[in-house]
């Protein structure tokens, strides 16, 4: 029992000194034209040794301390309570909805400007988990490129607004709508496709659209991005100092007030907070609709729900198209708030950034992902002091999630479908 | 009610059925019995249109299904209950058979649901049981259940006495019959021939994707070649 540990901890002793010291402890210096090598001072040498005992050391006790923390998921007051009855959980859940969907509508009246802009952030970030939990979580594919969609409708509204001069209500419903053709035309080739092989397709159907939009730049203007992206209005009122467009007046002149950037600020955040919870209850909606139930019986098992005539294209298609659609949705509020997109906005990072919230959230629960939606948006903002760790801290708070609750942070509890009986 | 003509069915290039020819009448209980690969599966699945018949015609009901979608053809009024059970294993009893039902209207499904308890009370006893936590029996009736759900005129089974004890066998072979007597069709894949042979009208033989014997069940079962390849002497 002891050799092992020992053998091991000294492993991973070595591997932490042969990974750090050539970051921490070798400096490049440039001199002139020529770069040298040069010895860190000894602090840093020392750090390097003292992190290698300390892995050492963790490793040798690892079975002891890891038991010590087995004990920890007890301090949880809730772990031992009895699970409620379904319908009073059902109840209690959409009581709680609809409290924080009242105080987020108030909320952005008493805080900063930061905070509100954040805010709009967390929101967009909904709509995308939303969506991208029919098609993962619900449906069961996996999808890594599910940021093309969001492109497809952040770009839809640029370009639409840079030639045509369309407005944001207009491109709304056009992007959401372009956005669930790309996911049609991209759930065809992969109908066949099962898990690991669906992912690279998807991830690479990601890279092309992010790709295609930073080369085609006589339309897109490439790597440069397009500007200048209109913000929305509110029933023909701008939000600006001054009316840019012929016919519109202005928000702060229609009701006698005195300008303030932050009217826009906090309007793009009602907008997208509208949208988010319309978002959740279509969404719900087809939870409870019998596409719901086909999404997910083809998620446990396809042979069996193909054998009860359900069509496997039909199914897996209209997951597609409806998870794309809330895409383009978000992308189109996304353009409108930044007022500036470029294809750096639509890595495989923020595909991988949604998906993690699906998973952190639950797979196919609602709450569940909305609340990792603010988590992982919120958590690197609130972890700025830490500068340069930010995103360690992170990936760290990442992996202990899954550690101690590997199902989520609110797992989904399947809503029961009861027939009314007629006496 | 199903005819199969002269069926070719190929998984690329091997063909795994050489000309198959069965008949399965309305009101009947017909076996298919036959050793490990010799294409049993294969011809139900050929039936389903996954993978679709290479030459030959499959005819349910006078109508051509031989190259139909299989979603179309598992809707018109045939229902297939899968080797190894096949039910969702996240989702209750209850939403199982809902699956089951999933083209029928709400009166009908609570029709079909109250029957297929009446059927299996134990399912009733599970009703809100996830379905992946039963017994290998209660899964059983729940995928029979299932297939019910859509009020087949012809239900298909697929070795559903496949790692059960006897005496659920015995359950299960009881509730065919039953199903007989209700007017529903029943074409019965198995391995288990004493029972599958008992039970039947007529059986089928197959071996190495050729129909080898065909005759009643009850001849089948004295028939010396068939007792001592399947039944053991």
């Amino acid at each position: 029992m002891a050799t092992p540990n020992f053998k091991h901890a000294l492993f991973c002793a070595i591997v932490t000194i042969v990974i750090a010291y050539p970051i921490l402890g070798l400096n490049l210096v440039a001199e002139s034209t020529r770069v040298i090598v040069e010895g860190a001072d000894t602090t840093t040498v020392i750090s390097v040794f003292a992190a290698a005992l300390v892995v050492f050391l963790f490793q040798l006790f690892r079975d002891r301390i890891m038991a010590s923390l087995g004990g920890l998921p007890k301090l949880n007051p809730f772990a031992d309570r009895e699970h409620m009855p379904e319908s009073k959980r059902a109840r209690l859940e959409s009581w709680v909805l609809t409290g924080i969907v009242v105080l987020a509508l108030f909320w952005p009246f008493f805080v900063s400007r930061g905070s509100v802009d954040l805010a709009t952030l967390v929101l967009i970030y909904i709509m995308l988990a939303l969506g991208l939990n029919v098609v993962v979580g619900l449906a069961g594919l996996l999808d890594l490129g599910y940021v093309a969609f969001y492109a497809v409708g952040a770009y839809t509204f640029a370009l639409l607004s840079q030639y045509a001069g369309v407005s944001f209500w207009m491109a709304l419903p056009i992007g959401a709508c372009l956005a669930a053709l790309f996911g049609l035309v991209l759930g065809f080739p992969v109908l066949r496709l099962r898990g690991d092989y669906l992912a690279i397709v998807t991830l690479g159907f990601g890279e092309i659209i992010r790709i295609l939009l930073n080369n085609w730049t006589a339309l897109t203007g490439g790597p440069n991005g397009i500007g200048g992206i209109p913000d929305p209005t509110l029933f023909g009122m701008e939000f600006g100092r001054r009316v840019k467009e012929e016919g519109n007046t202005s928000f702060h002149d229609t009701f006698g007030i005195a300008y303030s950037s932050e009217h826009k600020v906090i309007f793009l955040y009602l907008i997208a907070l509208i949208l988010a919870v319309i978002t959740a209850l279509i969404i719900r909606r087809f939870m409870r609709m019998p596409v719901g139930r086909a999404w997910e019986a083809l998620r446990e098992d396809e042979i069996a729900a193909r054998s009860l005539g359900l069509s496997r294209t039909a199914v897996k298609l209209s997951a597609f198209t409806i998870g794309a659609f809330f895409a383009g949705f978000a992308g189109t509020v996304f353009a409108s708030k930044q007022g500036f997109i470029s294809p750096e906005s639509f890595v495989f990072l923020e595909s991988a950034i949604i998906l993690a919230i699906v998973v952190l959230g639950g797979m196919g629960s609602q709450l569940g992902v909305v609340l990792a939606a603010i988590a992982v948006t919120i958590l690197p903002e609130l972890a700025r002091e830490f500068s340069d760790f930010r995103m360690l801290v992170f990936g760290a708070a990442m992996v202990l999630m899954m550690v101690w609750r590997p199902q989520g942070l609110m797992p989904m509890r399947r809503t029961h479908i009861q027939l009314r009986r007629q006496e | 009610m199903l005819i199969l003509e002269d069926v070719h069915t190929h998984y690329g290039k091997i063909e795994a059925l050489h000309g198959v020819s069965v008949e399965v009448n309305k009101g009947e209980i017909v076996s298919l019995i036959g050793a490990n690969g010799a294409g049993k599966t294969t011809l139900l699945m050929t039936v389903c249109g996954t993978p679709q018949a290479s030459a030959g015609r499959v005819l349910l009901e006078g109508r051509d299904i031989t190259h139909e979608a299989t979603s179309n053809i598992m809707r018109s009024g045939i229902a297939i209950v899968p080797e190894g059970r096949r039910v969702f294993p996240g989702l209750t009893v209850e939403e199982n058979l809902h699956m089951g039902g999933f083209f029928n209207t709400k009166a009908e499904i609570r029709k079909s649901q109250d029957h297929v308890y009446e059927l299996f009370p134990r399912l009733k006893e599970r009703e809100q049981q996830r379905a992946g936590t039963m017994s290998g029996g209660e899964q059983q009736m729940l995928a029979i259940g299932r297939a019910l759900m859509s009020k087949p005129r012809m239900i298909i089974l697929d070795e559903p006495s496949l790692g059960l004890a006897p005496i659920i066998i015995q359950q299960i072979f009881e509730i065919i019959g039953q199903l007989r007597e209700e007017g529903i069709t029943v074409f019965l894949v198995e391995q288990n021939a004493h029972q599958a042979l008992s039970l039947a009208d007529r059986g089928y033989v197959l071996e190495t994707g050729r129909i080898r014997l065909h005759d009643t069940g009850t001849n089948l079962l004295a028939n010396p070649e068939v007792r001592e390849a399947y039944l053991g002497g």
